[in-house]
């Protein structure tokens, strides 16, 4: 999530100070992105370097304003109407470390995987119960992000299990360069009851 | 402890051609507890929905429901158990299509001998619950595909009924009446009966309190009841 096109985004508003820009960037997003003052103004003052804000006269609390150049307003524009770009995510940590556990010698694969399938799905249960105290409509702002993560970590867990139906057929071409339970051959049989 | 499974095989046939669906599988579901059961196809998991509810028994091991023992039931008792604390909600709904709404949902009561005049009056508040109470006179061809489910979850509520036994209750339903269905079955819990969700969709799965993992048999992990979700927000920031 960027801060910078999320703050953009609430100066299209109206103009805000950093601490009215804070409050604003948590409550629309249901507090799931805290944010410090600190790296408030640090956007601040680069969305101003680059033209994109603009500072207003202090008002009578000492507090500085800020509102969008023209050059911000294109700019939230064009934030809005682009996809984002999965290839601008970090790497995935859990692939990866799935590929090196098939690869890894003495590492369980199916233990990795199940260990990780409980972490998630605990994590979609505290999701859930978040979903489940929100009934109010007027959040929908807030609904609709629990179920973003609500459904990333369902298709985590969807990937796990394809994973584990994988690995039950896999068999490691070169001695020693995979993990696989045992058992596996008898699960396979057993599957099919 | 509303449900108890204690130290349950089930087998099913003999010698080399035996099928072993459940190898000594532990579980106690308390009321106020919904327990979702997951895993692959072949699992066991449906068995374990099976036994639960008395309509199949354990090879080995015994079956507890209300501190009854199921095995030492016999066919009448079993039946009278299942049909006044025992609910099930399956994929495929089993409505009657010849019965309306109200008349699908007070059949169990009217079977286990109770009045007519009393088992539409229990009914109507079951449909009530699951904000059905104005397609009460409907047959079940005359209503949406959720609005049947819920039906189905009002006939599985109605009454006593202190364990609910649900097999992929949201079956085809669209992900927003699914988790409606869903909702419907936690509030039922949380008023106090005993639930086990059986579903390969994680999603559903984690209304529950306790997720068990099923392989082969064999519970291979269990989450941990759900804590605190606004620490969860910490770890998302």
């Amino acid at each position: 999530m960027s801060i910078r096109h999320g703050l953009l985004a609430l100066l299209e508003r109206g103009p805000m100070y950093g601490y009215q820009l804070r409050a604003a960037f948590e409550e629309s997003t249901g507090a799931t992105w805290p944010l410090n003052i600190g790296q408030v103004y640090t956007t601040l003052s680069r969305l101003e370097r680059d033209g994109l804000v603009r500072p207003l006269p202090e008002n009578d609390g000492g507090q500085r304003p800020y509102e969008l150049t023209d050059l911000g307003r294109a700019e939230i524009a064009v934030w809005f109407v682009t996809p984002i770009s999965r290839t601008d995510r970090p790497r995935d940590e859990l692939a990866i470390k799935l590929a090196l556990a098939l690869t890894t010698p003495g590492v369980d694969v199916r233990a990795v995987v199940q260990t990780q399938r409980t972490a998630t799905i605990q994590t979609l249960q505290e999701l859930t119960r978040l979903k489940q105290r929100s009934d109010d409509p007027g959040d929908l702002s807030w609904r609709l992000i629990l179920d973003a993560m609500v459904f990333q970590a369902e298709a985590e867990v969807r990937w796990l299990d394809h994973c584990e139906a994988s690995l039950v057929r896999y068999r490691p071409s070169a001695p020693g360069s995979a993990a696989v339970a045992p058992e596996a051959a008898d699960d396979r049989s057993e599957a099919r009851k | 402890m509303i449900l108890e499974l204690r130290g349950v095989h089930r087998t099913h046939g003999t010698g080399e051609t035996a099928v072993h669906a459940l190898r000594g599988v532990d579980l106690g579901v308390a009321a106020g507890e919904l327990v979702a059961v997951m895993g692959p196809s072949g699992s066991g998991k449906s068995t374990l929905l099976n036994l639960a509810g008395g309509l199949d028994s354990p090879s080995q091991g015994e079956v507890v429901v209300e501190g009854e023992v199921l095995g030492t039931l016999n066919r009448k008792q079993l039946a009278r158990l299942r049909r006044r604390f025992v609910g099930y909600v399956f994929q495929d709904l089993n409505l009657l299509a010849s019965l309306t709404a109200v008349e699908n949902v007070a059949l169990p009561l009217e079977l286990d001998g109770m009045a007519v005049r009393k088992a539409r009056k229990l009914a109507a508040a079951a449909l009530d619950e699951v904000a059905l109470a104005e397609l009460a006179p409907r047959f079940p061809d005359e209503m949406s595909g959720g609005q049947q489910q819920r039906v189905a979850i009002a006939r599985a509520l109605v009454g006593d009924r202190r364990l609910v036994l649900a097999d992929e209750p949201t079956g085809a339903l669209d992900s927003q009446t699914g988790e409606a269905v869903l909702r419907l079955l936690r509030a039922r819990v949380d008023a106090g009966a005993a639930g086990v969700l059986v579903t390969h969709e994680a999603r559903h799965a984690a209304w529950a309190d306790r997720v068990v993992f099923l392989r082969d048999g064999v519970v291979v992990d269990t989450t941990s009841p759900v804590g605190e979700p606004e620490q969860l927000l910490g770890v998302q920031a």
